[in-house]
């Protein structure tokens, strides 16, 4: 056997996400005394692809064909798939990115296998069965579960398992594979990248507000907040509802679930439809006037105030303390 | 143009989610049931696109009967007719496999998913669907338009979008942005009660997964407040103590 991990790239570049998740596969090989092999589409230098092996990687492919240069669903999941069955590789990890989680469920029909996404915990593989732990209920709760199949796909969820430097060295091979017409039955237009901000999903904080800030106008000290502690900005379900703040914002169960190392949830009172997004952070302050709102009770630090008075002292502080460091 | 939409009966988003049988059942006893938002959304395209005798929608759900109350709802938003597939949704590729032959005879021109049930949160059957069928798909968008015999399709990427033409027939998980979700009218809970609901008996397939467990989060300590005169302590203890800053 032996493990593969697709190493997705943004603009050439990979985030931390996916150090992460390199990280992750590598400690499933440790954990059966195999290999790791990387596998990288699109364009990306030999520099960047270094970092691969930086992060335990054994072997890169890298596959450069000028037509899988942007992302297309249907051809990048038959690439990844012919690698995997090129290396006999049984387990294949990916990030559970928008593109990885697109991925992950046609690499697992293609392999015959069960798939895990959403995965937050390293493989137990105690008495002969392998168990993923996975978030579950939109983080009410999680599920472990055992994929029975003999080759298995995991998408794991940036955020919730640390890099590790391993320092391999690895060979980088150029890799190519015949795809077929009909994968590319999707055509990109356009990609629309809003570069002056942090993307939410990999955020590692992020500065969150609610009806308390009651209106779009009042955005400015979330966004001077989060810019001074280079963190992505969310809001409330009512927020996106009320179009004070664009539907890629919201966090919660029929949102986007977060799992940053620290939320500040500005005027959010804390709906469990709400905290069900939220409630993998690792350090969770709340700003609220009112000191009965729910959020305080799963809450880490608080502070009982207006927000319009907290928050520009916030700010403040933050600006001092960034002075000082 | 014929649209089938995929549907899931989850536990409503107020739900508690707690466990019974030493952690390993999900404890129905007092759940409201409610078909999945995402795909409540998913729908409410649907009807959108084929509004004005454009096309007709059929919602399949694998489920047991108990998923029938759902399914009615579903077609008292405003779909024409609907399938059950009498079996437990034992995983993603169990569901997937069941729609797959189901399609197969019986061809759409746009299959539509909720992004992920909020109950697993998977989104897996979209692109084993996809894959399955041998046609595209994309797993999250947030815009959707038909023009003829194609789409154009906004999909989420991290920090961005892209913007995708796509040939129909093809899969499509849909999120917030989609469509509003539409409520049903008086007409359309009349209405639902007589439109069809076939009942098909599953196929055997091989499943690859089990759920074996489940735990809950870990309970956060007692919340440490702040005076709001004093937020600079919050500052402190950030850095100090949480080690986050």
């Amino acid at each position: 056997m032996s493990v593969l991990i697709y190493a997705e790239n943004a603009d050439g570049k990979f985030k931390k996400s996916i150090f992460e998740a390199v990280s992750y596969a590598r400690a499933i090989a440790d954990q059966n005394n195999t290999t790791l092999t990387a596998v990288s589409i699109g364009n990306v230098s030999a520099g960047e692809l270094a970092l691969l092996a930086k992060y335990g990687a054994d072997k890169i492919l890298n596959v450069a064909n000028a037509q899988l240069k942007n992302f297309v669903n249907q051809a990048y999941a038959s690439v990844i798939a012919e690698a995997a069955k090129k290396q006999g590789a049984d387990v294949v990890v990916l990030s559970n990115s928008f593109s990885g989680r697109g991925l992950a469920p046609r690499i697992a029909v293609k392999l015959e296998a069960g798939v895990v996404d959403g995965a937050v915990a390293l493989p137990e593989q105690a008495g002969g069965k392998f168990t993923v732990k996975k978030t579950a209920f939109s983080g009410k709760a999680f599920a472990i579960v055992e994929l029975t199949s003999a080759n298995k796909v995991i998408a794991l969820i940036p955020n919730s398992y640390k890099v590790v430097e391993a320092n391999k060295t690895a060979q980088i091979e150029d890799f190519s594979v015949d795809v077929k017409a009909t994968d590319f039955k999707a055509m990109l237009k356009e990609i629309v990248r809003s570069t002056d901000k942090v993307s939410l999903p990999d955020a590692e904080i992020v500065v969150s507000g609610g009806r308390g800030l009651k209106g779009p106008e009042n955005w400015g000290m979330i966004e001077e907040l989060a810019n001074l502690l280079g963190a992505a900005t969310a809001c409330s379900k009512p927020v996106s509802d009320s179009g004070w703040r664009p539907h890629s914002e919201h966090v919660g169960q029929t949102g986007i679930a977060v799992s940053p190392n620290l939320y500040i949830a500005i005027g959010i009172s804390g709906a469990i439809q709400h905290l069900a997004g939220v409630s993998s952070s690792k350090v969770i302050v709340v700003i609220n006037k009112d000191p009965e709102a729910p959020f305080f009770k799963v809450a880490d630090y608080g502070i009982v105030g207006d927000a319009f008075e907290v928050v520009p002292q916030l700010i403040a502080a933050v600006k001092e303390y960034k002075a000082s460091a | 143009m014929n649209v089938l939409v995929c549907i899931s009966n989850v536990p409503d988003t107020t739900t508690k989610i707690t466990f019974t049988d030493n952690n390993t059942q999900f404890n129905t006893t007092g759940v409201q049931f409610i078909l999945n938002p995402y795909d409540e959304i998913a729908l409410s395209r649907a009807i959108e696109l084929t509004e004005g005798g454009k096309g007709t929608i059929t919602v399949i759900n694998v489920g047991e009967a108990n998923t029938e109350a759902t399914i009615r709802k579903a077609l008292a938003i405003g779909a024409d007719e609907a399938v059950r597939i009498n079996a437990k949704p034992h995983d993603a590729w169990f569901v997937a496999y069941q729609i797959a032959q189901y399609i197969k005879q019986k061809p759409f021109d746009l299959i539509l998913t909720g992004r992920e049930s909020i109950d697993y949160n998977g989104s897996k059957v979209a692109g084993m669907l996809g894959e399955l069928l041998d046609l595209p798909s994309v797993s999250i968008i947030k815009k959707l338009d038909v023009d003829g015999s194609n789409a154009t399709v906004e999909r989420e990427i991290e920090g961005g979008k892209e913007i995708l033409t796509i040939p129909l027939p093809f899969i499509a998980g849909t999120a917030e942005g989609v469509a509003e979700p539409k409520i049903p009218n008086m007409r359309g809970i009349m209405s639902a009660r007589t439109k069809p609901l076939a009942v098909i008996e599953p196929v055997d397939v091989k499943t690859f997964s089990e759920v074996l467990s489940y735990e809950t989060p870990a309970p956060r300590g007692q919340v440490k407040l702040v005076a709001a005169d004093k937020v600079s302590d919050l500052v402190e203890l950030l850095h100090t103590e949480a080690k986050i800053i």
